[in-house]
């Protein structure tokens, strides 16, 4: 069944975005990832235009993340003082997406842009959490094995402006939160997505949050910060497709419920080898695009358009 | 619809006036609403060729010369957009987009529909005072700055398009009945622009043009769609919060009903 969508001005199957919105959307609930990394690209490919998708995208993780919070808040797994100061975080550098994003399309380079920032970040991040959550898992399996220091002391440790965040356990500069929230902000502006992927790891590594509130937590900023750039995107390009969004929506959120439940199924260390792995195959994936000679060297934009 | 369409034409036909050969033409419908289920829509072009007086008298002459009989010609143009077109090329090891020219008005969509094989029927001259076929609809040969290499852009826009169906040629798709009624069916892609999509109808003989006329087809969003259209364009503030909105109750719900299918 044919759908036409009213900003993205095409015909899609509704079938395919629902089924698009459940697959992702379950993904989302196992991992605490927002799903844009996934449903962006995936965007490009049933041929909307990337503007619509970016927008779009960032507007269906503000509802897979909601259910994904609400799950977790009743669990008490979310500490809302550090969320509250990586929002600042996501606020700021969001604004700088957006500005970036205009540059880039009057470039004729987001396409490119965005491409690589995947190639770049979920290379980068899969990599380390492969590497890390298979250490992980090979400990547990020794009897008697080394047990990990409570409390790494890092240069992250040395830095002013320090704040207790209790539901963390941690006595931490303000600083390094706040970067890690600008920067998954810029990128939910440029590539419609939550920025879960590179947030959650950033979390656990560089802040060294226990592993069961980094998931509630990063879900919580997401929300916001996607929500704000929802709004811009609407705003600056009127790029938000409310049809599009709400079809891919409808499937995530039930997607999302049913992968909270497969999640809480599985143990921490396989969830972590599972979600590198799927990072690193969408990497690689994105990657090969750009590598590949295109069968068709040229393409049209609508100049003035989106 | 027949009936419809066969009044309409005997309505026209009334209405010609004396004079040289003309072509009198008209549409099954002249709005195109697209609503959330819209799927592409057919069109019926349909008309007739008013023959003159000393035409009728000449024919026969004509025959033995072996002058060539009338053919039609029906053109379906979209709204004009200013279209670029990109060219990726390899930069250390990564295919990006590195050139691009600019084609100052390009339709968003195209459809040549005729009654025989279009370069047997236009002469080149023809084509470049009326710009019926799709490389002269581009303006293809005033493409960047006019070089052979802005060239290929051209070409590379008009074979993109015409893959996608929105640039077609349709030879032999009109039918002329008895050298005086013609129709022909076009079909109107899934993916339109919004805009009137003028529709020109050519009466050719030896090459040129004989007559024209024009009419066009209204497309338009329509419902919900024009509605959420306006919304995102007039009051965008309000519509970002619509569509959050939409988010969070969705998000919400679904985590409420879950929680009760689970407890019961």
């Amino acid at each position: 069944m044919l759908i036409y969508l009213p900003i993205a001005e095409v015909s899609t199957n509704l079938f395919t975005l629902l089924g698009v919105g459940a697959g992702v959307g379950m993904l989302s609930g196992m991992f605490g990832v927002g799903g844009g990394f996934l449903i962006t690209p995936l965007l490009f490919f049933i041929g909307i235009p990337p503007a619509v998708a970016v927008a779009t995208g960032a507007n269906q993780v503000v509802a897979s993340s909601i259910s994904g919070v609400l799950a977790h808040l009743r669990r008490k797994t979310v500490d809302l003082k550090m969320g509250t100061v990586l929002l600042i975080g996501g606020l700021i550098g969001s604004s700088f997406g957006i500005v970036l994003f205009r540059w880039l399309s009057a470039l004729g380079q987001v396409d490119l842009a965005v491409q690589l920032s995947y190639v770049l970040f979920l290379g980068i991040v899969g990599a380390l959490m492969l590497q890390e959550s298979v250490r992980a898992w090979y400990r547990t399996k020794k009897v008697g094995a080394k047990r990990r220091k409570l409390h790494q002391h890092t240069w992250v440790h040395a830095l002013p402006f320090k704040m207790k965040f209790r539901v963390s356990g941690l006595y931490i500069s303000v600083i390094p939160p706040i970067l890690v929230g600008a920067s998954v902000g810029v990128l939910s502006a440029v590539m419609g997505v939550g920025g879960g992927f590179i947030m959650v790891p950033a979390m656990i590594y560089l802040l060294g949050m226990p592993t069961k509130v980094v998931v509630g937590t990063s879900l919580f900023q997401i929300i916001f910060t996607t929500a704000y750039t929802t709004i811009m995107h609407a705003v600056t390009g009127h790029s938000v497709d409310i049809m599009l969004a709400t079809f891919l929506i409808l499937g995530g959120v039930i997607g999302a419920q049913l992968g909270t439940q497969i999640g809480l199924r599985l143990k921490a260390e396989q969830l972590r080898i599972l979600l590198a792995l799927l990072v690193l195959a969408v990497c690689i994936k994105v990657a090969l695009d750009l590598l590949i000679r295109p069968d068709e060297l040229y393409s049209i934009t609508i100049a003035g358009g989106l | 619809m027949a009936r419809a369409w066969l009044a309409g034409l005997l309505l026209l036909l009334g209405s010609l006036p004396l004079g040289a050969s003309e072509i009198i033409g008209a549409l099954s419908q002249n709005r195109v609403s697209l609503t959330a289920n819209f799927s592409g829509s057919e069109i019926l072009i349909f008309g007739a060729i008013r023959r003159s007086a000393d035409e009728v008298l000449a024919e026969a002459e004509a025959e033995a010369a072996g002058l060539e009989d009338f053919d039609v010609v029906v053109v379906i143009e979209g709204p004009r957009q200013r279209t670029e077109v990109w060219r990726k090329d390899r930069v250390a090891g990564i295919w990006m987009n590195v050139d691009s020219v600019t084609l100052a008005s390009v339709p968003s969509f195209y459809a040549v529909a005729t009654s025989a094989p279009l370069t047997e029927i236009l002469s080149p001259e023809e084509d470049e005072i009326y710009r019926i076929s799709p490389r002269q609809a581009i303006r293809a040969e005033q493409a960047g700055d006019g070089s052979p290499e802005a060239l290929l852009f051209a070409e590379a826009l008009l074979r993109i398009r015409e893959r996608t169906a929105h640039f077609m040629t349709l030879d032999r798709f009109v039918h002329v009945d008895e050298g005086i009624l013609f129709r022909a069916n076009v079909r109107l892609p899934p993916n339109l622009t919004e805009g009137a999509y003028t529709t020109r109808m050519y009466l050719m003989q030896g090459g040129q043009v004989v007559s024209q006329y024009r009419t066009a087809i209204f497309v338009r969003k329509d419902g919900l769609e024009r509605w959420l259209y306006e919304l995102a364009y007039e009051q965008p503030f309000l519509y970002g919060l619509l569509a959050l909105v939409i988010a969070l109750i969705a998000g919400w719900a679904a985590s409420a009903v879950f929680r009760l299918i689970r407890q019961s």
